[in-house]
C-alpha cells in the first residue's frame, strides 16, 4: 500500500528533526527566515525571548535533576526529612528575578509594539487595501487605479500600508516571511505595515478559521523591483481603462462569449465585471489556479469543472459546462495576461 | 432542624435509582468522572481523527466540513466536557474530606450541578446524529458563527454549553461556600490544604468568568434564533463584543483549569517528598495573585483583532506578569523535593513529570505575551502547541496524577503500579511527541484550524511525527482504562496509602457516608501528619459521638436538567409546545423542591460505632 511505502519513508527521516528543526522551513513561507524589516523586528524578539525562556529552563531542569538524583528515597533509609516551612530570601529571589527578567522583554516589547503600528500616509507608502472573501484576497491600489486578486504584486524595498477588511466573516491576513498577521473584520478597517526587502515569490495564508475551505485559502505575494512594478502597474492600468480585449483565436472567442455570459457577472475582466469573485484581469499571469493548484491548462478546467471539489464551500456555483466549454474557457483565460 | 428530621434510616435505594437520586458528594464525583471520561474518550477519538487527517499533506482522510465540525468539538468537548468534570469530580471527591466536613454545603444544588453539565453535554454531542455537529471552532467567533455562514450545530454549542454552564455555574458557588462555612473546628483559611485552596479560587473565578460567557451565549442566541443582530455587521452590529465576551470569560478559564492541577501537584509531590510544602504562604498568594490577574489579561488572546499599539502593550505586560506567581510556584516544588526523601509511585511520576512539561508551557506563554511577536504565533500551531502544553502536558498530567493519588479513597482499590508506570511513560512520551514539533510547524507558517496543507512547504515531516506521538497518548489513555478494570479486582486500599498528610487520609477507603464520624480538631497545616509526628493513632474528635444528620436523596435535579435539556431542542427548532413543557417540567421541579418540606434523616449513633469507628 502506498500509505505504507510513504509511513517508513517518513520514519526514516525521523532522524533528519533535527536538522529540519534548525533548518526552519521554506524561505517563502517561515517566520523564521524574514525578508522584510517587520519579520526581522519579529523575529529579534522571538530570539530575545527564546533566549530568555530557554536559560530560565535549564535553571529549571538543573534543579529539577539534582533533586530527583540526589533526594530520591535510597532503600533501607530512614527517619524523616526535616519539615522546612520556607526561605524568605530564596522567595524573594525567585520574585525578583523573573521580574528583572520580564523588564529586559519589555522594553524591546514596548518600543517595536509602537514601531509596528507606525501608520505611513501615501507620500511614504504604497496603500494597498485587502478585502478578504470566502475563500480569496482581494487587493485593490486606490492611489494607482489598480484591482487584482490572489497574487498580491509588491516593490522591493518600499513601505507597504495596508488597509484591512472582510466582505463576509472574519479572516486574518498573514505572510510569514514578511511579517506577522493581522485579522480582516467585517465592517471595520485594520492597518498594518509590510516591506519586502527580497524580490520573488511569497506565500500568503488566511489565518482565522473562515469556513470549510480555510486551509485552502491561499495567496501569493510577488516582490518585483520598482521599474517592473511600476511596468506591471501601467499593464493593468492600461487593460483595466479600457473594455475586454476581444480574443483573436477562434477557440478563445468562443471561451470569451460563454465568459461574458456566464462568469462577467461574478469576475471582472478589464474594466468591465462583478466583483462578487476574483478579478481575472491578469489570471494567466497568476502563481496558482485559485490559489492553491499548481497554473496548468488541466487544472483551470479541473477547476472550472467542479469548482467545489477543489475548495469545498466557496461561492462558485458548479456551472455545468460541457468539455468543449471547459476547453473554450480555459483557451480564453489562458490570454488573460499583462505581461 | 433536627426536631423535624425523622429517625428512621433512609429508605435503601439500590443500583441505578440510588446514581440518580444520590446527593452524596463522593457518589456526585464519581458521576463527574464517568460522565467527564466518557467525554474525555469522545474528544480523544475526535483528536485522533484530525491527526490522521493532517499525517500526510493533502489527505481525504476526513473532508473539510467534517473536519471543522472535528476541531469545534474536539476543543469544546475537552474544555467543557472533560476536563472540567473530572476538576468537579476531584473537587467533589476530595474538598469536603479535606476540610472535615460531612458533605458539601448544597447536597442538592451539586447533584443538580452534575445533571445540568451532564445534559448540557449530552445535547450538544447529539448534534453529531441531528444535522451536524458545531463547525465554527470552539470560539465561535461571529460571523462565521452567525445562521449565514454555519449550519444548525451552532445552536447546539450555544444552548449545549448554556446549560452545561449553569451547571459549572452553579458547582462554583456551592464549592465557594463549602469552603468558606463547613471548614472543621481549627481548619483556619492558612491551615487548608493547597488543593483546598486552588479550588476556592477556582470557584471563585466560575463566580466571576461563567456570566460573561452566559451573556455571550444569550446574545448569540438571539442573533441565531431569533433575528437579533448584535454580531451583524451589514445591521449595526460588531464583531469584536463577541470575541470580548468570550476571552473575559475564556481566559479565567485557562486558571479555573490549572489552578485545581497546581493544588494537585503541591499535594502529591509534598506526600511522596515526606515534606511539608516548601513556602505555603507564597504558594497561596502565589494562586490568589494568578486568579485575580487571570481577569486583567483576556485581550491577549486578541492581539490581531486590530485593539491597537496602546491596548495591546498593556495587555502584553500584564500578561508577562503571570510569569512571576508562576514561577513561584515552580521553584515552591522544586524546593518542596529538595532535602525530601523522594519516591516514584504512579502518581508522583505524572506530578514530576508535570513540572518540566507545565515549564515549557509557561515559557510559550511568555513569549505570547510579547504582542509583536505574536502577530507571528498568533493562529499557528505555535499556539496549538503551547496551550497543548499548558492543558495537556499540565493539566491532564495533573489530573492523572490525581486519580492515581486519590482513587484508593475514591474507590477503595489500589491502581496497579506497573500498568500505571506504562500508562504514564507511553502517554508522556507520546505527548512530547505530538505537540513539540508543532512549536515550529507554527513558525514555519502552518496556521491553525486548517483541514489539510499543500506539499512542498517543509511542514510534511513536522506533522508526520506529531501524528505519530498521538499513538502514544491513545495507548497510555487505553492503558489507563485496562488499569481501572484491572484494579476493580485488585487490592483493597486501607485508609492511608501513602502516608498522607491531610484529612481525608484519616478515614477509611471509600469513605462512609458521612464521612467523619467525628468532626476532626484541626492543629495545623498538615492535620494529620502533625498528629503522626506526635505519636497519635488519628485525630482529636471535636465533638462527642452523635446522631448524624444526612440530607435526602432526590430525582429532582435530574427531572430539572432533563426539563432544560427538552426545552433546548424547543428553541432550536421554534416548537415552543415543547420549550413551554420543558420548562413547565423544570419549573414544577423547582417549585416542588420550594414547597416540599426536606427533613433529611439521621444516621443513628449506634450505627456509625458499629461500622465506623475502628477503621
Amino acid at each position: 500500500m502506498k500509505g505504507w511505502q510513504q509511513f517508513w519513508r517518513q520514519l526514516s527521516l525521523f532522524g533528519l528533526l533535527a536538522l529540519v528543526l534548525t533548518g526552519c522551513g521554506k524561505d517563502e513561507l517561515s517566520a523564521l527566515k524574514p525578508s522584510g524589516p517587520v519579520a526581522a523586528m519579529q523575529y529579534d524578539l522571538m530570539k530575545l525571548s527564546s533566549a530568555i525562556m530557554i536559560g530560565v529552563f535549564i535553571v529549571v531542569m538543573l534543579i529539577f535533576t539534582y533533586v530527583l538524583i540526589r533526594y530520591r528515597k535510597r532503600p533501607g533509609q530512614q527517619g524523616i526529612p526535616k519539615q522546612v516551612e520556607g526561605n524568605h530570601a530564596l522567595e524573594i529571589l525567585w520574585t525578583v528575578i523573573p521580574f528583572l527578567l520580564l523588564i529586559v522583554m519589555a522594553v524591546p516589547t514596548v518600543t517595536t509594539g509602537f514601531a509596528l503600528h507606525e501608520e505611513y500616509p501615501k507620500e511614504e507608502a504604497l496603500q494597498v487595501k485587502v478585502t478578504a472573501h470566502q475563500f480569496w484576497w482581494e487587493f485593490e491600489y486606490p492611489d494607482l487605479g489598480v484591482a487584482t486578486a490572489q497574487d498580491l504584486v509588491l516593490p522591493v524595498g518600499k513601505k507597504v500600508q495596508f488597509h484591512l477588511t472582510s466582505a463576509d466573516v472574519m479572516h486574518a491576513f498573514w505572510i510569514p516571511a514578511l511579517g506577522g498577521k493581522i485579522d480582516t473584520n467585517p465592517g471595520q478597517e485594520n492597518k498594518m505595515w509590510l516591506q519586502a526587502d527580497k524580490t520573488g515569490i511569497f506565500y500568503g495564508k488566511c489565518a482565522e478559521l473562515c469556513g470549510a475551505s480555510h486551509a485552502l485559502m491561499d495567496f501569493k505575494v510577488e516582490v518585483m523591483d520598482q521599474a517592473a512594478f511600476d511596468k506591471w502597474i501601467d499593464g493593468m492600468k492600461g487593460v483595466q481603462s479600457k473594455d475586454p480585449a476581444v480574443a483573436t483565436s477562434p477557440g478563445a472567442a468562443q471561451g470569451q462569449e460563454i465568459f461574458n455570459k456566464s462568469c462577467l457577472g461574478c469576475h471582472a475582466v478589464a474594466g468591465k465585471g462583478g466583483k462578487l469573485g476574483p478579478n481575472l484581469t491578469n489570471f494567466a499571469d497568476r502563481e496558482r489556479v485559485a490559489g492553491i493548484l499548481e497554473h496548468t491548462p488541466e487544472n483551470v478546467a479541473k477547476w472550472l469543472k467542479d469548482p467545489q471539489k477543489e475548495k469545498t464551500g466557496n461561492n462558485m456555483p458548479n456551472l455545468n459546462l460541457d468539455d468543449a466549454q471547459v476547453k473554450a474557457l480555459v483557451e480564453y483565460m489562458s490570454t488573460l495576461s499583462v505581461k | 432542624m433536627s426536631a423535624h428530621a425523622s429517625h428512621a434510616p433512609a429508605p435503601k435505594r439500590s443500583g441505578l435509582w440510588d446514581w440518580l437520586t444520590t446527593v452524596d458528594h463522593k457518589k456526585i464525583a464519581i458521576l463527574y468522572l464517568i460522565a467527564g471520561g466518557i467525554f474525555f474518550l469522545a474528544g480523544g477519538f475526535e483528536a485522533l481523527l484530525i491527526r490522521l487527517q493532517l499525517m500526510y499533506p493533502e489527505s481525504q482522510v476526513v473532508g473539510a466540513g467534517l473536519f471543522n465540525e472535528l476541531i469545534t468539538m474536539h476543543g469544546t468537548t475537552m474544555i467543557f466536557l472533560a476536563v472540567m468534570p473530572v476538576i468537579f469530580a476531584l473537587m467533589n471527591a476530595v474538598v469536603p474530606l479535606q476540610i472535615g466536613a460531612r458533605d458539601v454545603a448544597f447536597p442538592f444544588v451539586n447533584a443538580l450541578g452534575f445533571w445540568l453539565f451532564f445534559f448540557g453535554g449530552l445535547l450538544l454531542n447529539t448534534s453529531w446524529f441531528l444535522g451536524g455537529a458545531p463547525d465554527a471552532g470552539w470560539t465561535s467567533y461571529t460571523t462565521l458563527a452567525l445562521n449565514q455562514y454555519s449550519g444548525r450545530g451552532v445552536d447546539f454549542y450555544v444552548l449545549g454549553l448554556q446549560i452545561a454552564g449553569l451547571g459549572t455555574l452553579i458547582g462554583g458557588i456551592n464549592f465557594l461556600v463549602t469552603i468558606i462555612n463547613m471548614r472543621a473546628p481549627g481548619m483556619t483559611f492558612m491551615r487548608m490544604p493547597m488543593f483546598t485552596w486552588a479550588s476556592f479560587v477556582t470557584s471563585g473565578l466560575i463566580l466571576f468568568a461563567f456570566p460573561a460567557i452566559t451573556v455571550g451565549l444569550v446574545l448569540l442566541m438571539f442573533d441565531r434564533l431569533f433575528g437579533g443582530n448584535f454580531f451583524n455587521p451589514d445591521a449595526g452590529g460588531n464583531v469584536i463584543i463577541w470575541e470580548h465576551l468570550f476571552w473575559i470569560f475564556g481566559h479565567p478559564e485557562v486558571y479555573i483549569l490549572i489552578l485545581p492541577a497546581f493544588g494537585i501537584i503541591s499535594e502529591v509531590v509534598s506526600t511522596f517528598s515526606k515534606k511539608r510544602l516548601f513556602g505555603y504562604s507564597s504558594m497561596v498568594f502565589a494562586t490568589a495573585l494568578i486568579g485575580f490577574l487571570g481577569f486583567m489579561v483576556w485581550a491577549h488572546h486578541m492581539f490581531t483583532t486590530g485593539l491597537g499599539a496602546i491596548a495591546n502593550t498593556l495587555f502584553g505586560l500584564a500578561t508577562m506578569l503571570i510569569a512571576v506567581p508562576t514561577g513561584i510556584k515552580i521553584f515552591n516544588w522544586l524546593l518542596t523535593m529538595w532535602g525530601g526523601q523522594i519516591t516514584f509511585p504512579t502518581a508522583n511520576l505524572w506530578a514530576v513529570g508535570f513540572i518540566p512539561t507545565f515549564t515549557i508551557g509557561g515559557m510559550t506563554g511568555v513569549m505570547l505575551a510579547v504582542p509583536p511577536a505574536d502577530y507571528q504565533y498568533h493562529d499557528s500551531y505555535f499556539v496549538v502547541a503551547h496551550f497543548h502544553y499548558v492543558i495537556v502536558g499540565g493539566l491532564v498530567s495533573g489530573l492523572f496524577a490525581g486519580l492515581y493519588y486519590w482513587w484508593p479513597k475514591m474507590f477503595g482499590k489500589m491502581l496497579n503500579e506497573k500498568l500505571g508506570k506504562w500508562n504514564f511513560w507511553t502517554f508522556f512520551i507520546g505527548f512530547h511527541l505530538t505537540f513539540f514539533p508543532q512549536h515550529f510547524l507554527g513558525l514555519m507558517g502552518m496556521p491553525r484550524r486548517v483541514y489539510t496543507f499543500l506539499k512542498g512547504q517543509d511542514l510534511d515531516v513536522g506533522n508526520f511525527i506529531s501524528t505519530i506521538g498521538v499513538f502514544g497518548m491513545t495507548i497510555g489513555t487505553i492503558l489507563f482504562l485496562v488499569n481501572v478494570v484491572v484494579s476493580a479486582k485488585g487490592k483493597r486500599a486501607v485508609a492511608d496509602p501513602w502516608d498522607g498528610r491531610t484529612l481525608e487520609w484519616t478515614i477509611p477507603s471509600p469513605p462512609p457516608e458521612y464521612n467523619f464520624a467525628q468532626t476532626p480538631l484541626v492543629r495545623g497545616l498538615d492535620a494529620f501528619w502533625i498528629e503522626k509526628m506526635a505519636g497519635n493513632k488519628g485525630m482529636t474528635p471535636a465533638e462527642p459521638l452523635g446522631d448524624i444528620h444526612m440530607p435526602s436523596p432526590s430525582f429532582l435535579p435530574f427531572l430539572m436538567s432533563v426539563g432544560l435539556f427538552i426545552a433546548g431542542y424547543g428553541f432550536m427548532y421554534h416548537n415552543y409546545v415543547v420549550v413551554v413543557i420543558g420548562l413547565l417540567v423544570t419549573f414544577g421541579c423547582m417549585f416542588a423542591r420550594s414547597v416540599k418540606d426536606d427533613p433529611g434523616y439521621h444516621i443513628h449513633e449506634d450505627e456509625i460505632e458499629e461500622k465506623g469507628v475502628k477503621a
